[in-house]
């Protein structure tokens, strides 16, 4: 059963001066009650098990700021990084080799999606059981890469946008999808959240993966994502969460032992903790509901959902009716 | 309406069902004419595909299908059916290619009548598969036997176990049906399904199968501007399937159930470990005076000899034995060969097992550990004697084949075309049947993540699920088969003491029992 964050959680974190993981147990309310069948048994939300008892370790790199810096109304810069860019241009072609640099992509993107579909499924009260409960409804992928995300979301029956600041990716993302008749009809634009909040476009459900530890500005960023959600709409959001154990994990053993990202792909200093991310959320109009932690069974070679937010998380929120109480412009 | 008659209703098409002694012909046989093109994945596809065939992306080809079952014997029929009756799988479009004619029948298969020498043992975990995907109620209304009672004994006469339902607190230890009853009640459950399954249903033969290059997996920028045309595009990740009436079909996935000596595991180029055994098994059906309840089997240094309930006063006979005796048994007058069958049951090549010295020392041993089984005393029993021979007599070489993978890009196998294995438990088929469910789980797990359940990855874990099952049990097997082909003092004694072992600790007896019902626990590690 997952369980829900109460209202006090986002209170708690809103007053809270500082965003500092290990400011304080997180407390849950509200136990919610889920259908069983679309769940299965270990998903937790969890509070803030993964800092809440131990200080994170000091960042390996003193946080070098680089490309563009935050800006505070977030209007005209990008919350978009040039140099994650062109890192992430350099393996373009490698999105759909399922042995290559996004294997850990693509192994894990099963259990995103079926944190997705759930979701999704009780947000906008779809049929757990149906083949395409996404029928019908409006959903972008920011930072769709070559559309591993896009693809399943139109196979669900989703109507999908997918963009991405690197052209390339959408280019690779445009071929893929035409060889398969059920992906055919994904959008796909080279362009930026801030772009189609510009365009005034919105959708039922904005995703956005794995990216917001790569941008310059994650409240910019999280502020289009919210400008693009309709209101009650449905925003997910998952990333690294910055504590030792994701260090060990996601940047040394992956990065540098596994090789199974390039090195360089996480910059410590950039990773988002549950709680800021929720902090951010909220003051981008988004209530968090739920979260749930990415695990991996290395014997199985899968990952499961779990409770524990301490590397990998993902998060679902609902975008607020009211004025966002920051505005870009 | 009742069952019957709801299904005869279904169409009024005449039956037409091959001899019932007749084997079902291989696909194998029809398939291999013309040899698969594998050039012409992609390149081919193109300049024969004509442009003005253009049609947009979203809407679904006739040619085009979701997953294509080649074979349509009883693994593939029960993919077919487990997909249909699953909701996130029911929408897919399944085609089975199969020229067998027996896919035409629509109707219940009479109970009166000799039955079939080609029978299967389910297992109690193949029933509730069944039951699951809403076939069984057909076998029901189809000749089927089950039975309570099993009795597994060897020439020697030191060693004899028997099982029973009660000792695992189950009802009934298998079921013993006719193959044609299965495949006949996997149709009629698909055509409860699909309502038209004519059109699910290929009655030709498989040509040629090219499965996509390497090299559309990764899809370039290069490929963009080298003027494909989406058309073009989207066939060239696609299975190709050249048929024999002429028709090409294009599949995203392709399920190998063509037996074992399936050619789409040949031309996907997977290769396979195994060895034929110097035996072959001669099977047919023989009639009591009296109704038989039990599965016998005896250990005889040829082979195993199994008799196999099937209803009414009909057994079923599976005797293994060296390739020349086969042919001799073959061909020997039907007098003779019951003769020689109820030698083979009785007091052929040695005595019945009696309670003698190992057997005191057994006991006593044993007595120390504890509980026993229900069944442990119970005494051997002389197998019904056959009255005669009454269908044609079969008889086919046996092997153990392992396919080295069940998956590639956009293929599984299932069944015989991944493993084959000794029949001497009649395991066989519910392995196969294993396959099938498994299979089909995974392949909804996939449509319920929005996967291209064509994914290798996906398809992985099709087989991790499968393969430690069917290797266990294929090793099992093999060793029986081993163990019992050789007459050797000590060892028939450390054989029978094994028997014994089995008879007297009731944990080991019913993990047994349990992992031939099909339970997936391995015995004796459990």
């Amino acid at each position: 059963m997952l369980r829900r964050l109460g209202p006090s959680l986002r209170r708690a974190l809103l007053t809270s001066s500082s965003a500092v993981p290990g400011c304080g147990g997180v407390q849950l309310t509200e136990p919610g009650l889920l259908p069983l069948h679309a769940l299965p048994p270990q998903w937790r939300l969890c509070s803030s098990a993964a800092s809440s008892n131990s200080p994170p370790p000091p960042p390996p790199h003193p946080s070098p700021s680089q490309g563009p810096k935050r800006s505070a109304d977030g209007s005209t810069v990008s919350s978009l990084n040039p140099a994650e860019v062109a890192k992430f241009a350099a393996i373009a072609e490698t999105w759909w080799d399922s042995e290559g640099p996004f294997k850990p992509l693509h192994v894990m993107n099963p259990t995103r999606l079926s944190f997705i579909r759930s979701t999704l499924c009780r947000h906008f009260r779809r049929d757990p059981n149906s083949s395409k409960p996404l029928e019908g409804l409006k959903v972008i992928d920011v930072g769709c890469g070559g559309g591993i995300l896009a693809e399943p979301l139109a196979r669900m029956g989703a109507t999908v946008t997918g963009i991405d600041a690197v052209d390339k990716n959408i280019k690779i993302a445009r071929v893929h999808a035409a060889s398969d008749s059920s992906t055919a009809s994904i959008e796909y634009v080279c362009t930026t959240a801030e772009d189609l909040v510009k365009e005034h476009k919105q959708f039922d459900a904005v995703i956005s993966l794995e990216v917001i530890e790569h941008v310059a500005n994650p409240l910019g960023f999280c502020e289009s994502l919210s400008a693009l959600t309709v209101p009650n709409g449905a925003t997910v959001i998952s990333t690294i969460n910055r504590s030792m154990r994701a260090y060990a994990t996601a940047i040394v053993a992956a990065e540098y032992i596994l090789n199974w990202l390039p090195k360089g792909t996480h910059q410590w200093s950039k990773l988002v903790t549950p709680e800021e991310l929720v902090l951010i959320l909220e003051r981008a109009s988004i209530s968090v509901q739920e979260m749930a932690g990415f695990v991996y069974n290395p014997l199985r070679g899968e990952w499961s959902l779990s409770d524990d937010l301490s590397v990998n998380y993902i998060a679902y929120g609902i975008k607020r009716v009211e004025t966002p109480s920051v505005v870009s412009n | 309406m009742t069952p019957p008659a709801r299904a005869s209703a279904l169409l009024s098409r005449g039956r037409c069902f091959p001899a019932a002694s007749r084997f079902r012909r291989p696909l194998v046989r029809a398939f291999c004419d013309a040899p698969p093109s594998l050039q012409d994945a992609a390149a081919g596809v193109a300049s024969s595909q004509d442009q003005s065939e253009k049609v947009d992306g979203m809407k679904a080809r006739p040619d085009e299908l979701d997953i294509a079952i080649v074979g349509g014997g009883m693994v593939g029929l029960a993919v077919a059916c487990a997909l249909s009756n699953m909701l996130l799988t029911k929408h897919l479009r399944v085609g089975i290619i199969d020229s067998n004619p027996a896919l035409k029948s629509r109707n219940y298969l009479k109970k009166d009548g000799i039955p079939d020498s080609r029978v299967s043992t389910v297992t109690p975990a193949t029933i509730s598969f069944f039951r699951e995907i809403g076939a069984w109620e057909h076998v029901q209304y189809q000749r089927h036997a089950f039975f309570g009672k099993m009795q597994v004994w060897d020439y020697t006469g030191l060693g004899y176990t028997r099982y029973s339902a009660r000792d695992v607190g189950k009802e009934y230890l298998g079921c013993v049906v006719e193959n044609k009853v299965l495949c006949n009640s996997l149709l009629l459950r698909l055509q409860e399904e699909n309502g038209d399954i004519e059109k699910m249903i290929y009655p030709t033969r498989l040509i040629s199968l090219a499965f996509p290059s390497k090299s559309r997996q990764a899809p370039t920028s290069a490929a963009v501007s080298s003027g494909y045309t989406s058309e073009e595009l989207h066939h060239s990740n696609l299975v190709k399937l050249e048929l024999s009436d002429g028709q090409t079909l294009y599949s995203k996935l392709v399920v190998g159930a063509d037996g074992s000596k399936s050619n789409v595991r040949r031309t996907a180029g997977i290769k396979t470990t195994g060895w034929n055994y110097p035996q072959s098994a001669i099977i047919c059906t023989v009639e009591h005076i009296t109704e038989n309840d039990c599965a016998w089997q005896r250990f005889l240094p040829c082979g195993p000899i199994a008799l196999l309930p099937i209803g009414d006063n009909f057994s079923n006979v599976v005797w293994t034995m060296s390739p020349e005796e086969s042919l001799r048994h073959k061909s020997m007058s039907p007098e003779d060969f019951v003769k020689s069958v109820n030698n083979a049951l009785d007091f052929g090549y040695g005595p019945h097992p009696h309670s003698g010295s190992l057997d005191y020392y057994m006991e006593k041993l044993f007595s120390d550990i504890g509980s026993t089984a229900a069944s442990t005393k119970e005494c051997f029993e002389v197998p019904p004697k056959a009255i005669g021979v009454v269908s044609e007599r079969m008889a086919f070489p046996l092997s153990l084949k392992h396919s080295h993978d069940y998956v590639s890009k956009r293929l599984a196998l299932v069944g015989d075309a991944a493993h084959t294995v000794h029949p001497l438990a009649g395991q066989g088929v519910n392995l196969g049947f294993g396959d099938a469910a498994a299979l089909a789980k995974v392949i909804a797990d996939g449509v319920s993540v929005g996967a291209d359940f064509g994914d290798i990855s996906l398809l992985k874990r099709y087989e991790n699920d499968r393969k430690a099952a069917n290797v266990a049990m294929a090793a099992v097997l093999d060793g029986f088969q081993k163990i019992y082909s050789v007459d050797f003092g000590p060892l028939n004694v450390l054989r029978a003491a094994a028997f014994h072992g089995a008879q007297y600790i009731s944990p080991l007896k019913k993990n047994i029992i349990s992992y031939a019902m099909g339970d997936t626990k391995w015995p004796l590690f459990s």
